[in-house]
């Protein structure tokens, strides 16, 4: 018995098994990539018309939105104050544009994250089938080395923007699809009995208690999905997209020591100003649990 | 006062377990809770309860924790199902309606005030109370209106804009009270409603209860594990005991003839005095007295009236017409408990 290698199937037989496999998938980009690429045309418009906006848009008008959002989200002036002066030091560092672009596709993929994974987290909070089913899905998407799957990506839709905005989503959308779950099944039971009692149907449950009750949850789950879809800004510049994270990636293939520790820190940036604004906002959420009023 | 009944419970079995209907013929032959947990791996929660609810008055449910009250309750308005029997409210039969009509019944016909309250927490006192209403879809400035005098009634004006995490418990169980009332359903459940409050605060909301109650009129049924409670706000108390009622009567009885020792139990340590009324312990030979006495009053005023007129014996008065006569040595052996023994020997006289 040969105990250095373990039973193998037949060198002939795997690699005609992975043609097969490779074979059977160009195939289907084939015939279907096309169609697939214009199901995502929607898409594209909307992110090419937002970044555009975002980098044609007057500079002091975009610090003045920031300024506004960190007081909205956070209501605390350090936070304003350090999300203008990061902002102005980008700006002052020459990497505005590429900020711009970067903050665009974090902006769209979060939304489209958002969209999809709330719904999901909800079903899956409602069925256990789902959730057995779903659960390990997003084990696969959250554990998979990204460049594995950027290959099918650019199989099927080629390099670019919607390509580079599906391999962000993917990484960044399983913390708000558990969080959103997490939080629904956290909702005290006796309060949707109270709700049961009173006759409420399941839109008025859902609506009325369920999703409000979970949302300091949800909302740590979308903090979540935006820091993860600034990790993955450098990855998704390696399929076309654009941005801070191109710079990233020139800066390692070149060596540039000072472009990559900027662009690096840009992004870093960015991740805190999004982090405290919405961590401030969800925990402003959360107001109503809190007693202490002198009765 | 009406006393046709609001609400039947019959024949009502619950069983817990896997398979609930492959056993309830069993348990319908006797075969006992402990056989039926060991040898078939089903837990019997209620054992053919049957009470019959008398509109416009207080039903108490009470018993110890596990013996099926909060099951019981949660049967009325179907947020449990029976394994068998049958529940009629208002004439409609309860288990007979499809998913629209139950949320209806429980929208319009049944509210219910729980223990732990179960106020939503992400919404202000107004906004709880005006839950049902919003489930009713009512018109919001009419729900408005109506919730503003539903927290004027329960005294909790100016807290309109407070999150229940922000009021005591007896506040929190105002509003759980208010959102119950706000639906105006003829029929209030009300599970252990006071039993998370301080006794300061529990006699209290019994207060506002009762006055509530004098004006309103619902068929309200009250479970608790409070003997003096029952017999405060209770006009019928029905004891349940690992999932039996083993008495259902007037407060009165249940003090004056307890069916078994297990009741008996119970009522050793209350207050009999306060709770014993002069009407149930009095002697119906018509004799002329002096002094005389309502028919209502309990044991320990009386007492005080008697001392305080220097008087032995009084007749007893009841809609303004003499029905009868007391002693005032009557009074005073009343308050005496009787011996709890597993004989009924030893009755002191």
């Amino acid at each position: 018995m040969d105990f250095t290698n373990p039973p193998m199937m037949d060198r002939q037989d795997l690699r005609d098994l992975k043609k097969s496999i490779d074979l059977g998938f160009r195939d289907f980009s084939r015939a279907y990539g096309d169609s697939l690429e214009s199901f995502f045309d929607p898409l594209l418009y909307f992110l090419v018309w937002f970044e555009r906006i975002l980098v044609a848009a007057p500079w002091p008008v975009i610090l003045f939105v920031f300024a506004i959002l960190a007081w909205f989200g956070a209501r605390n002036w350090y936070v304003v104050i350090g999300t203008v002066g990061a902002f102005l030091l980008i700006g002052y560092l020459g990497m505005w544009i590429d900020t711009m672009k970067t903050l665009a596709i974090v902006s769209v993929s979060t939304l489209l994250c958002i969209v999809v994974g709330i719904p999901v987290g909800i079903a899956m909070a409602r069925s256990n089938r789902v959730r057995a089913i779903v659960t390990p899905v997003l084990d696969v998407m959250q554990t998979i080395p990204s460049f594995v799957y950027l290959i099918p990506v650019v199989m099927l839709l080629g390099i670019g923007k919607v390509p580079g905005l599906l391999a962000v989503c993917i990484y960044a959308i399983p913390p708000i699809v558990r969080l959103t779950n997490l939080g629904i099944r956290l909702v005290d039971r006796e309060v949707l009995e109270a709700a049961d009692a009173f006759g409420a149907s399941y839109r008025q449950k859902l609506f009325g208690v369920q999703v409000p009750l979970a949302l300091p949850n949800i909302f740590a789950g979308v903090n979540q999905t935006i820091m993860m879809a600034l990790a993955m800004v450098v990855i998704a510049a390696m399929i076309g997209m654009q941005g801070l994270g191109q710079q990233v990636l020139r800066a390692v293939s070149n060596q540039y020591l000072a472009l990559g520790f900027l662009n690096g820190l840009a992004i870093v940036g960015l991740a805190i100003i999004f982090d405290r604004i919405s961590q401030n906002y969800g925990k402003r959420l959360q107001k109503h649990l809190e007693g202490g009023h002198d009765v | 006062m009406m006393s046709d009944s609001a609400v039947e419970i019959k024949n009502v079995y619950k069983i817990f377990g896997p398979h609930p209907e492959t056993v309830i013929d069993l348990v319908k032959s006797g075969v006992s809770k402990q056989q039926l947990m060991e040898s078939h791996g089903h837990v019997l929660g209620l054992e053919n309860v049957n009470i019959e609810i008398s509109a416009h008055e207080i039903q108490v449910i009470m018993g110890l924790s596990g013996s099926g009250k909060s099951t019981l309750i949660r049967h009325i308005n179907r947020l449990i199902e029976p394994t068998s029997g049958q529940i009629i409210v208002g004439g409609k039969n309860v288990l007979s309606m499809d998913k629209n009509q139950l949320m209806n019944f429980r929208r319009f016909d049944a509210s219910m005030v729980f223990q732990k309250f179960s106020l939503l927490p992400h919404r202000t006192v107004a906004e709880n109370v005006a839950y049902g209403l919003v489930i009713q879809k009512i018109d919001k400035h009419m729900a408005e209106k109506r919730s503003r005098r539903w927290i004027d009634r329960v005294g909790l004006s100016g807290f309109e804009k407070y999150y229940p995490a922000q009021l005591s418990g007896g506040m929190q169980q105002r509003v759980g009270l208010a959102r119950a009332l706000a639906t105006d359903a003829d029929i209030l459940l009300m599970d252990e409603p006071f039993s998370a409050l301080d006794p300061l605060i529990r006699t209290d909301m019994q207060d506002v209860l009762l006055s509530l109650q004098e004006e309103l009129s619902k068929t309200i049924i009250f479970i608790t594990h409070d003997l003096d409670e029952a017999l405060r706000i209770g006009d019928s108390v029905a004891i349940l005991k690992d999932g039996v009622i083993v008495q259902k009567g007037s407060p009165q009885t249940i003090i004056l003839n307890p069916v078994d020792d297990y009741v008996a139990a119970f009522t050793k340590d209350i207050n009999r005095g306060r709770v014993l009324k002069v009407g149930s312990i009095m002697d119906a030979q018509i004799t002329d007295h002096r002094l005389s006495i309502e028919r209502d009053m309990v044991v320990e005023e009386a007492l005080q009236v008697l001392v305080r007129e220097g008087e032995k014996s009084a007749s007893v008065v009841g809609n303004l017409k003499t029905v009868g006569g007391i002693d005032i040595d009557t009074l005073i052996s009343s308050l005496a408990r009787p011996e709890v023994s597993n004989t009924t020997t030893g009755e002191n006289d």
